[in-house]
């Protein structure tokens, strides 16, 4: 497998915050595992309701993206040390995005109709970044003030 | 883990109860199910019932639309009830207003809704 | 033989530990930041403590060489510390600004102290001043991180409150709400006004909501973008939505501006909103036969 030809996200970018779990991303229950996840941690540490369904959605429309589009990946969880925000990577050893403000606007599509996914959870997500290199993958970091 | 998803039969509906942890494969498969049940049985309504659902993100969207079309060529009328506040919100921000579907408050609302056509 | 520069801290830190918290308090009042009228002097003179002390830990067992990473565990107490501190601070009023300069106050009473040593050299004292300001000055920066996130939350707090208060969900008649919007509307509080609205949707068991306008200035895009997606929301709750109080201007600039309701009910005033909500719910109103 080829190295990804870009900068993926790591934890070089995320800070002082601290990995709570790591998933692998194949299957289409793993979507439901890592939002699952995500909406547990995210009660943990008090979070309201809507906000814990907006960033869940958005956690599952990027790790569906992942699986369907990408042949799958991994995707983490972080937490800062004062519990006030939760971060998550999502990474996919897929074919990359060629253009991405394409992919980020409403209506886009990729064959299989599956499009909306990127623009929903960026539209959702209170920090969203995306980095990718067509041939090298794609990275997707994500944050929420909890 | 849900397991299979039952689908059960009220007064020429049919009623599903979606859960938290369906995936898609689960959900396509279900779409597939009801549409095969509607058109072997005088169905005149499908009744989704999402309250167990906390994330409907778009794909999900998605499907209950398709649903709700492949349904009304099969002559049937596709209800959604028991959506969260949370889930509503989400939706229409994310701009799906899902104007294929109709709405109901509870499965007692849908069931006369579906009596008075 | 020369000291470490942690050496030197640490020696004026316990030798002085009393003295650099009343200088440090003292620092803070001149420059304004102690903060009387928020703090009493017990509960200050506490806070620096439980500070120093938890500095003190840090640089004894978390600095190596003259390298230091705030963000090791040999650091958790005085993160900790910081955090609570800064909380407490911001709940109060304090402002970032305030509390960072509170925090670098500590650094006069430490470099005063290194130059008293007996036996240092230039050398020697540069080296120990510059790692002191290097160590305060990640304190200040981790506060006023921490500071910000606080602040926001009880901004955000403070809001919904505030919502609560403005936009309150009235139930004209059972089964029937009605929203009476005043004011411009704003992304975020559009959010929360139709959670709260759909959240009463629930409770109640209300068949339509009535969202009245009248009181809404002007209606641009983005304004009808909002009423539109708060109409798709209470649809997609179950409910049936009326918006009322359209004056023929509003019918005017919605037209020019190309926005379509779709399949929404309007009404221009809550009178006929109200006499179609209470049909849809069953209810006819018929006046009263006079004497």
């Amino acid at each position: 497998m080829p190295l990804p030809s870009y900068d993926a996200f790591d934890e070089r970018d995320l800070g002082a915050q601290v990995l709570l779990s790591q998933f692998k991303l194949n299957t289409s229950g793993d979507a439901v595992t890592v939002r699952q996840a995500v909406a547990r941690y995210m009660k943990e540490h008090g979070a309201s309701a809507l906000t814990v369904t907006r960033f869940a959605t958005a956690v599952s429309e990027i790790a569906r993206n992942a699986i369907v589009h990408a042949g799958g990946g991994e995707f983490s969880i972080y937490v800062d040390p004062g519990r006030k925000q939760l971060s998550v990577v999502c990474w996919d050893k897929g074919p990359g995005i060629e253009d991405i403000e394409l992919a980020l606007s409403d209506g886009y599509t990729s064959g299989g109709g599956l499009g909306r996914g990127l623009g929903g959870a960026k539209r959702l997500a209170k920090k969203f970044e995306i980095r990718t290199a067509v041939g090298g993958g794609t990275s997707v970091l994500m944050s929420v003030n909890l | 883990m849900a397991g299979v998803t039952s689908i059960n039969l009220v007064e020429h509906a049919l009623l599903v109860s979606i859960q938290d942890d369906i995936t898609d494969t689960e959900i396509l498969e279900l779409q597939d199910r009801l549409s095969t049940k509607i058109s072997e049985n005088r169905i005149d309504g499908v009744i989704l019932d999402i309250s167990a659902l906390e994330i409907v993100d778009t794909f999900v969207g998605r499907v209950i639309a398709q649903l709700a079309g492949i349904s009304r060529l099969l002559a049937a009328d596709t209800y959604v009830v028991g959506m969260r506040p949370t889930v509503a919100v989400t939706l229409v921000e994310l701009g799906m207003y899902l104007p294929e579907i109709r709405t109901a408050l509870s499965l007692t609302h849908a069931l006369a809704q579906l009596r008075r056509v | 033989m020369p000291q470490s520069a942690t050496a030197n801290i640490l020696t004026v830190l316990d030798t002085d530990f009393k003295g650099i918290i009343e200088e440090w308090l003292g620092r803070q009042v001149k420059e304004g930041v102690k903060r009387s009228d928020l703090f009493s002097d017990a509960e200050s003179r506490n806070q620096n403590r439980e500070l120093l002390k938890a500095f003190s830990k840090g640089v004894r067992d978390g600095v190596t060489g003259e390298d230091f990473d705030f963000d090791d565990n040999q650091w958790d107490d005085l993160r900790a510390v910081l955090a609570d501190v800064s909380r407490e601070r911001v709940n109060r009023g304090v402002t970032p600004t305030e509390m960072a300069t509170f925090v670098l106050a500590l650094k006069t009473p430490l470099f005063k102290r290194l130059e008293s040593l007996q036996d240092v050299d230039q050398g020697v004292l540069i080296r120990d001043v510059m790692l002191v300001t290097r160590l305060v000055d990640a304190f200040a920066i981790y506060t006023n991180e921490i500071f910000i996130v606080e602040r926001e939350q009880i901004i955000d707090r403070q809001r919904q409150e505030m919502l609560e208060l403005s936009t309150p969900v009235v139930e004209l008649w059972d089964r029937v709400l009605t929203l009476p919007l005043i004011g411009t509307l704003d992304s975020a509080r559009a959010q929360e006004v139709m959670e709260n609205l759909l959240q009463t949707i629930l409770e109640r068991q209300a068949e339509v909501v009535i969202m009245d306008i009248t009181g809404v200035g002007t209606v641009d895009t983005q304004v009808a973008q909002h009423l539109l997606r708060a109409a798709a929301a209470v649809r997609l709750m179950g409910a049936e939505c009326i918006i009322s109080g359209i004056s023929p201007m509003i019918a005017q600039t919605m037209v020019q501006l190309g926005i379509d309701v779709g399949t929404v009910s309007t009404r221009s005033s809550i009178r006929t909103a109200l006499s179609d909500a209470l049909l849809t719910v069953g209810y006819v109103i018929k006046k009263t036969e006079d004497q």
